[in-house]
Parts: C-alpha cells; structure tokens; sequence
C-alpha cells in the first residue's frame, strides 16, 4: 500500500503586506515571481524523486497569495505536480485567493489544473475594519470574488475571518458572521487577532491594548462564534475552524494527526519520516539555487531535526489536541507501544480535575474551557 | 641595616571623587616612572577586575610599587596606595590611608569640589597625611583650572595655586606631580630595629600561596621564618615569604622593614585570620600596643540570596565560600524560606558590595539568584530585656514581645548646585531625613547635611538623587549610630498565604503607601492562573492593601501555517519554560523576579 503524502506549496507574493502579517510573504516585481516560480517548478521535479512510494491526498498552495500568479503559472505548477507525483483521485486541492487579485480566468486554469477547493482571505465584512488590517480590498469586491468563485464551478469554499480587530464591536463582528453564513460557504476558519511582534500591528498596538477589544468583547465574540456558526450548521471541528458536515479541511487535519507532508518553496515546513524541516528562507538564495540532487540535500533543507520518540508523544498530543475530537488512547498505544496514562497520567489527571480536558473513551479532548486557554493546557504535555 | 633607605621611599595615595580621574593618573605615574614599558602598559593597571571596570570604580584596595628618578638625580621608590572609592568601603579607604604619609587630592578642573573630594581630604587629614592638590583634565574646553584652584584654597584650606595643572588622560605635566610627590609627602618614619609593628591594609586568597597579606611595616623588620602573630585575631604563623608589588605582580625580597609597604605569606588559610587594619607582631618579640584605628567589619546591609534552581545549593554554598577566602567582609549563614526553600542570609558593606557579589556569583560561578530585598541590621529590644539583631525580617519576633525598636542612621553630606537645593531637600524629607545644616561652597553650590535612616538609602537614594539634580548631587554617608524608630513588618498575603521572603521591615508611616505599590507591582509580575489571586498587604495581621489577578480567560495561539509545526512548539516551550521559573508558593507560581519587585517600587 502507499503511504499518504501531502503537499505544501507556498507562493510568498502579495499585492500588499498587510499590517498584522508575519508570514514570509511581501511583494515583488513581476520577474522575480516569474524566476521563483520557474525555481519551483524545477524543485517540485527535483523533490518528488525521493517519494516514489508515496500518493499525494492533499496538495495546499499557500501564501502570500496564490491567487497573485498568471493562470498560465497556476496551470504549470499543478501540471508539475500531476506529473512528478502519484495524486489521488479524491485528492483535496486547496488554493488561497484574496479578493482584488482573482480573475475568472485565473479559476479556469485552476479549475483545469486540478485546483477543486478555495480559501479566501476575507477577514472582516466591515470596510473600515479591513482598511486598518491594511488589506487591499473591500467586500464588496470580495462579494464579486466570492460569486465568481461559485460560477467557476467551485462546490468547497472556505472562507478566513478574524475576530478581536481593533474597531471592531461584537454587533460589527456578528454581522461579519452573518453575511458570511448567508453566502453558504462549506467551511469557515475564524481566528482571533493576535498582534505578532515585528508587525506594524505590533508597532500601533503593543503599548496600546486599549485600542484593542478589551478581554470581555473579545471573549465575548469567541462565544458567539461559535454559537452563531453552529447555529448555522457549521460544526467547530477544530479550535479555529468550522465546516458543514464532510467539508473538513483534510490538508490542516493531516497537520495535526502526524501525516507526513512535504514542503515545496520558499521557506516551506516539511515532515518527512519522522524529520522536521524548512526550505531556504531567503529569497534571493532560493533562486540562486540549481534545484539538482546535490544542491536540494545541500542547500534547501535547513533545520533539519529528527524527532525523538518523546518529541513524538508531545507532537501527538499537543497537535492532536486542536481537533475537537481530541486524541485516541489506542491510537497512542498503538504507536508508541506504551500507554498514554503512563507517560502523561499526572497531566492529565491535573487537567481532568481543572476540568481543562475531559476524557471520553477512547478519546481524550479539551473542554470549553480548555480550548480558552489552550496554549496553558497544550504546553503541559511537553515532556 | 636596613637594605633601603627610608628617606628615599614615598607612601602615598590617590585621592579624588569618582571620575575625577585618579585611575587614570595612577597609570600616568606607574607609566612615567618606568616600571612597566607602553606595551605592557594596560588601561588602569589598578583596576584589574573586570566589575570594577565596568563601574569605573576601584573596590579592593591594591599596591603598586615603582621607582622614579628624580630631578636630584636619586631614585626613590613610590608605593602607590589605591583606595576603593565607594562608600560601602569607608573602613577599607581609612585603613589605606593609614599606610600612607601622604596623598595626592585630584580635582577635575572642571567639575570642582565634590561630596566625596571632601569626604576623603577629611579622611585623610585625619589621618595626618600631608595633601597636595592636583588639578586634572585642563585639556577639557569646560576647565577652570584657576576657579577650581581658588575654590580648593577657600572651601579645604589647601595651598592650591602651584598646584600641578595636569591632563592624566593626555599625559600633560605628569613630571610635575612625580617631583611633587618627593617634595610635598614625606619619607616614612619608624625604627627598623624596634619589635615588629605592621598595619594589614588589605589582604587577598591565593590558591598556591594561601592569604597574602598587604601590610605597611611601621616599626621593626620582617623576613623569611619570622614568627608573626595578628594581634587582633591571634592567628599565629611562620613567615614564608616576603616582597613588594610590581605592577600586577609579586616580586620577593629578603626583608621588609619600617617604612616599606609590601606583602608578607605565611601559609594562612582564610582571609578571615588577616583582617583589614589589624597588626602584625613578632610572637617572639611583640611590640606593646597594636596601631590604633582596628574595628571589626561588620554588614550593614542583608538579603536572602536562593538558588533558583534547588539543586543548586551546594553550589551556591561552595561559591560563597570561595569568595569569603578573599572578602572578609561578605557574611552568610543557611536560611530556610517556606517560599524559597534553602539558601543563604548574606552580609554585606552596602548595596553596592551586595550587587558586586551577586554579579559574580551569577557571572563566575554560573549561578541564577533568587535575591529577596535587601534590609539593614534592626535592633529589637525585648520587653524581657534582651536585643536582637534582626537581619531577617521573618524573625522578627511577636508585636506583643517588643518593647522598641531601633534602626540605624547615617550622616550625609550632599553636594549640590543651588538650584537644585529645593528638590534634593523635598527628597531627603520624604526619606525620612532629619535636616542638620547647609554650607554654601561657593555662590552656587551647597553642601547639605541631613541623618537619614540607613534603609531609606540602601535601595535606590543614589538614583533618586541623580535623577532629581541631573546628576549634578554627589552624595557621601558615614554610619551614625541607632536610634529608636516606629517600625513595622509588612507582609505579603498571595492567595491568603503569607510569603515570607516578601515581607519587609518599614517605617510605620510608609507602610500603607510601600504595600499598595509592592501589591500593584506583584499583580503584574504574577502571571494570570485558573483561579482569582488576591495579593494583599498586610501589618500586624490587618490587610492594609490589596489588588487581584484576575483569572486566565484566554491564551490561544496564533494561526499555524503551512505546517510550521517546530514555530508552534517553540511557542508552547517559551510558555514551559516561563511556568520553570516560578516558585511555587501555595497554589500560586511566582516568577522569581517578583521576590525582588520591591526594590523597585520608586520607579515611574
């Protein structure tokens, strides 16, 4: 049988940064996206000869923006894909789009190329709220976006909010809610604004907060999130994401629940065979490479670490944790041959009687409580 | 006969306020007297720890010993005496000068007189050495070398107008102060064949050689075999070696006799056996009477010093002892803490003396501190009758069991330009200083005299006072005495726990105001937890203050993207690590930073 891969493509291009980000992404000049993609295109060629025993289940082209690239740039990278790799036939393709860089032409080659799921970038449905995340567009363009999207053909639609803006009201942050959940979208990502340092965000906010939603409004919008959106037949699957039924995100599930997937591009994270590693961060030194055998084990991979059977255990349980599901006693057993009560039973015992986790056989999951302070409750189960 | 001749030896030191540039000029003098070549000329040959560098202050007190060639065509020998510069070190600075006939005043011509200029002219005039004026850095723009000049004349009554006119950084006219130095200070006196009399004016702990003694002989002679004994301590050895002090090293010699400074092993194991100011005698032949001026070092600051990893005890223990082997005046017993567990209540001169242990403990030995705050030495007079020492406020005995208590006081002198008069005596007054007099130096400058409690300084007064003149006050203190004061015991309640390393002796009159701010800075050292915290102040078991931590409502983290995993656990690592740095008192985790909050309190 051939093991399940996923894969991870990330496009660092932006129209814009916006203001909050901390991802590796800005903007750049036309033929410095066309030289990447030109790179990447030969990496993916170069990767793949290490995966012949492999079927790829997912493929994520992250960003930056995807939806940034020329069709005919889309249309190559899925045909690189398709070619050099085994892809399943019920495979989960994802694309990002943000709204102001999509063109029907662009989803066609999308579509031709494979591409059968979209996640956009929304984030609010207030403008004044969007122009201080420093995003390009309004929603009236996103709502353009959104239909073209549908008449492209696209049946699995995601759409990203973020709740704890500054300016942002509950009453403001429940109509977001509610126009996105008129639009019938099949699953929704809603994460909590969290000002990363080395943004301008960290610049305006850091020293003040009170700009900010206070603890109460913004806790108060995490519950009726939830709330709403359940309400609207969206079931929280995961501590940020929401899906109606069967439209879970397989591509972030494999992330938590330890399937191996490879990076591809800039600076992308990989876990291979029990190794964690990054692609190049730079650039310029991304491009420079000559994606051949040697320089790819030479020069691409940095920060290579192989994971201890202990680091293992806390990964299996720190990330296993984010799905609402919880994680499986017997599937710990099963994989690392010892019992999970053995290696963590203090910690869980704690957690149980803080009433942070609750068990339920075989699952072990995080309360409503727990999942409020999941970073507490997560760091306790390293070793 | 003795092998030198006394009229051709000059003991003397260096004496100036801080940054005055007395380092400076004691490189000059060892540079142009030939000892040492350029090359092996380091910056501030005296200076040789690394902290000291740093603060630009010297702390232990060393020697040199060089010899000029002087205008008459005769070599003499100069022993340069350093003297620490910091007031935590007064005992040391006076023991020093003992070993000296005279002294060199540096003056920055700039700046003028200061607080410490003062001071230390007094000092050594009390201790009848001959002083001789040097103004220094006339290469600056801003020098008033004859303002200066004049101001020394008016304010200490030294001839000062054929005073060296030098630029120690600059090397200008240093010629000048050697062939002062032969004129102005005079050759020792004593008799080299009388019973053995010699001052300790600083020891130091070798490994090879065990204690090496800093000594300046008096009267008699000493060598090789010579049965001594310290008169004060009654440690008993046989000479081993003697000799004087090249620049940064040891040179032995046959003999030292009357009127030379130099350094004397006798395979002593402890510093402690070689206290500073004590004298050194023949067993077989001693002298009458010991040199006047010996006073046993005692602390005047405590603190609770923790390793903040328990495991590290010994450790901690091991690294104490081993800095006692050359600090005589570094106290420490085992103390238990129910918050900090075992670690160790530790004496020291002043705050300063407290903050250079620490720093090297943390620094050499490798060793993170927990450090509670620092107190002085409270008198608690029982209604039984008997006195306790108290250097921990947890012992401090029932209410109901003290009759009084006492706090010790200091005399400061404060220097400072008239405009800032107001500010600094608004500062003294909420320091709980009592007013005693203020002298105008000069139009524009006034020295005030205040007694302040010596707790109300420890801490953070020297900043305060910087802060509040724009660093023009210079700032001098010596121990007065005790006197009986309204004191209280301040305790913290986290949780409705009392944590005994947080709690403080305090005037009764700040009490309320020392437990509002130490509650509100505590609310935002402890992190938030599953539960509310009350932190409470409280004197006598009544809760004077409070503030609460709310609890944890929220902690997610950020988005994970592309599978950035090792991003995620870093994260979750950081909090780990966070959760190992806190003690666990009650159900409450401290962080180990809060046990020291209250030395801050005065911060803005």
């Amino acid at each position: 049988m051939r093991k399940p891969l996923e894969l991870y493509i990330h496009i660092p291009f932006c129209a814009q940064k916006c203001d909050y980000c901390d991802f590796l992404s800005g903007r750049a000049a036309l033929s410095v996206q066309r030289l990447y993609v030109e790179r990447l295109i030969e990496e993916i060629a170069c990767q793949s000869a290490h995966y012949p025993g492999y079927t790829v289940v997912s493929v994520f082209l992250g960003g930056g923006t995807p939806s940034l690239l020329e069709p005919k740039q889309i249309l190559d990278i899925m045909n690189q894909v398709k070619r050099h790799f085994r892809l399943a036939e019920d495979a989960e393709v994802t694309m990002e789009a943000n709204p102001g860089t999509v063109t029907m032409e662009k989803l066609k080659a999308c579509r031709e190329g494979g591409i059968n799921r979209i996640s956009i970038g929304l984030q609010s449905a207030d403008d004044r709220e969007l122009k201080n995340l420093g995003r390009i567009h309004t929603y009236d363009e996103f709502l353009k976006t959104f239909q073209r999207v549908r008449q492209a053909g696209f049946a699995n639609v995601n759409i990203d909010l973020m709740s704890a803006l500054p300016g942002q009201t509950l009453a403001s942050w429940k109509a977001t809610l509610k126009n996105v959940t008129m639009l019938k979208p099949e699953h929704i990502s809603a994460y909590s604004l969290i000002i990363e340092e080395g943004t301008p965000f960290y610049d305006r906010y850091h020293d003040h907060l009170e700009l900010l939603p206070d603890e109460n409004e913004e806790r108060e919008m995490y519950y009726l999130t939830k709330q709403f959106l359940h309400s609207h037949g969206f079931e929280r699957y995961e501590i940020s994401n929401y899906a109606k039924p069967g439209y879970e995100c397989r591509h972030n599930t494999g992330y938590w629940t330890g399937t191996e997937y490879l990076g591809l591009g800039l600076g992308a994270s990989s876990y291979i065979q029990g190794f964690r590693f990054c692609n190049e961060r730079d650039l310029g030194a991304y491009c420079r490479l000559k994606m051949q055998q040697e320089d790819v084990d030479d020069y691409l991979h940095k920060d290579i670490v192989r994971l201890t059977e202990k680091e293992k255990m806390e990964e299996f349980m720190f990330l296993g944790m984010r799905l609402m599901r919880g994680v499986s006693e017997r599937e710990f057993e099963k994989r690392f041959g010892v019992r999970m009560g053995d290696v963590y039973g203090n910690v869980l015992d704690r957690l149980l009687k803080n009433r942070l986790i609750v068990a339920d056989e075989p699952y072990v999951r995080l309360s409503e409580f727990g999942i409020d302070i999941s970073n507490y409750v997560l760091s306790e189960f390293l070793l | 006969m003795p092998i030198v001749d006394q009229n051709k030896i000059r003991n003397f030191c260096i004496i100036a306020h801080i940054d005055h540039g007395k380092s400076t000029l004691a490189d000059r003098i060892i540079e142009m007297t030939g000892l040492l070549t350029s090359r092996e000329m380091q910056s501030q040959v005296l200076d040789n720890m690394d902290l000291e560098r740093e603060r630009g202050i010297t702390i232990k007190a060393q020697a040199v010993r060089t010899v000029y060639k002087a205008a008459d065509g005769e070599e003499y020998i100069f022993n340069l005496i350093d003297t620490p510069g910091h007031v935590d070190f007064n005992y040391e600075v006076s023991r020093s000068l003992a070993a000296c006939d005279g002294a060199v005043l540096v003056v920055d011509a700039a700046q003028g007189i200061e607080a410490q200029t003062l001071a230390n002219v007094y000092l050594a005039l009390d201790h009848d050495l001959d002083v001789f004026p040097v103004l220094n850095k006339i290469d600056l723009p801003s020098a008033e070398p004859d303002r200066v000049a004049a101001e020394i004349e008016d304010v200490i009554g030294l001839e000062a107008h054929d005073a060296p006119r030098i630029s120690a950084k600059t090397g200008i006219n240093i010629e000048q102060v050697l062939q002062a130095i032969v004129e102005k200070i005079p050759a020792p006196k004593g008799d080299p064949a009388a019973p053995l009399r010699a001052l300790i004016f600083d020891s130091l702990y070798d490994s090879y050689k065990g204690v090496i003694i800093f000594c300046r002989i008096k009267e008699g002679t000493v060598k090789k075999g010579t049965a001594i004994r310290m008169m004060a301590t009654g440690a008993e050895e046989e000479v081993v070696e003697v000799g004087y002090f090249g620049a940064g090293q040891f040179i032995p010699c046959e003999e030292l006799s009357a009127g030379m400074v130099g350094y004397i092993t006798a395979s002593i194991k402890n510093v402690k056996d070689t206290a500073v100011g004590d004298t050194i005698t023949d067993k077989n032949n001693p002298c009458r009477e010991p040199l006047p001026g010996y006073k046993k070092v005692t602390s005047m600051v405590y603190c609770g010093l923790y390793p903040a990893d328990g495991a590290k005890y010994n450790d901690l223990r091991d690294a104490l002892e081993k800095l006692q082997l050359n600090d005589a005046s570094l106290f420490f017993e085992p103390e238990t803490s129910i918050a900090l567990g075992f670690g160790f209540r530790c004496g020291f001169l002043g705050l300063l003396h407290l903050e250079i242990i620490q720093e090297r403990l943390e620094r050499e030995y490798n060793l993170d501190l927990v450090t509670t705050a620092p107190g002085v030495v409270y008198r608690v007079h029982k209604k039984q009758g008997d006195v306790i020492e108290l250097t921990n406020p947890s012992n401090l005995p029932n209410p109901s069991e003290i009759e009084y208590m006492e706090e010790p006081i200091v005399t400061a002198e404060i220097m400072v330009t008239t405009e800032f008069v107001g500010a600094i005596m608004t500062l003294c007054q909420e320091r709980r200083g009592v007013y005693l007099g203020m002298e105008y130096i000069e139009t524009t400058r006034a020295l005030l005299k205040y007694e302040l409690p010596l707790n109300e300084i420890i801490y953070d007064f020297f900043d305060a006072l910087k802060s509040r003149s724009r660093g023009y006050a210079s700032f001098d203190y010596e121990i007065k005495g005790y006197q009986q004061s309204e004191l209280v015991k301040l305790d913290i309640l986290i949780n409705r726990e009392e944590v005994d390393a947080l709690s403080f002796i305090v005037h009764a009159s700040s009490a309320y105001e020392r437990g509002r701010k130490m509650c509100e800075k505590l609310k935002d050292e402890i992190p938030r937890h599953l539960f509310e915290i009350p932190i409470q102040a409280a004197v006598g078991g009544k809760i004077i203050a409070r503030k609460t931590v709310k609890a944890m409502r929220k902690d997610v983290l950020a988005k994970c993207y592309g599978g950035d995993i090792s991003r995620k656990k870093k994260l979750l690592e950081k909090q780990k690590e966070g959760k190992k740095r806190m003690r666990q008192v009650g159900n409450v985790e401290i962080p180990q930073k809060a046990f020291m909050s209250v030395l801050k309190l005065d911060e803005e």
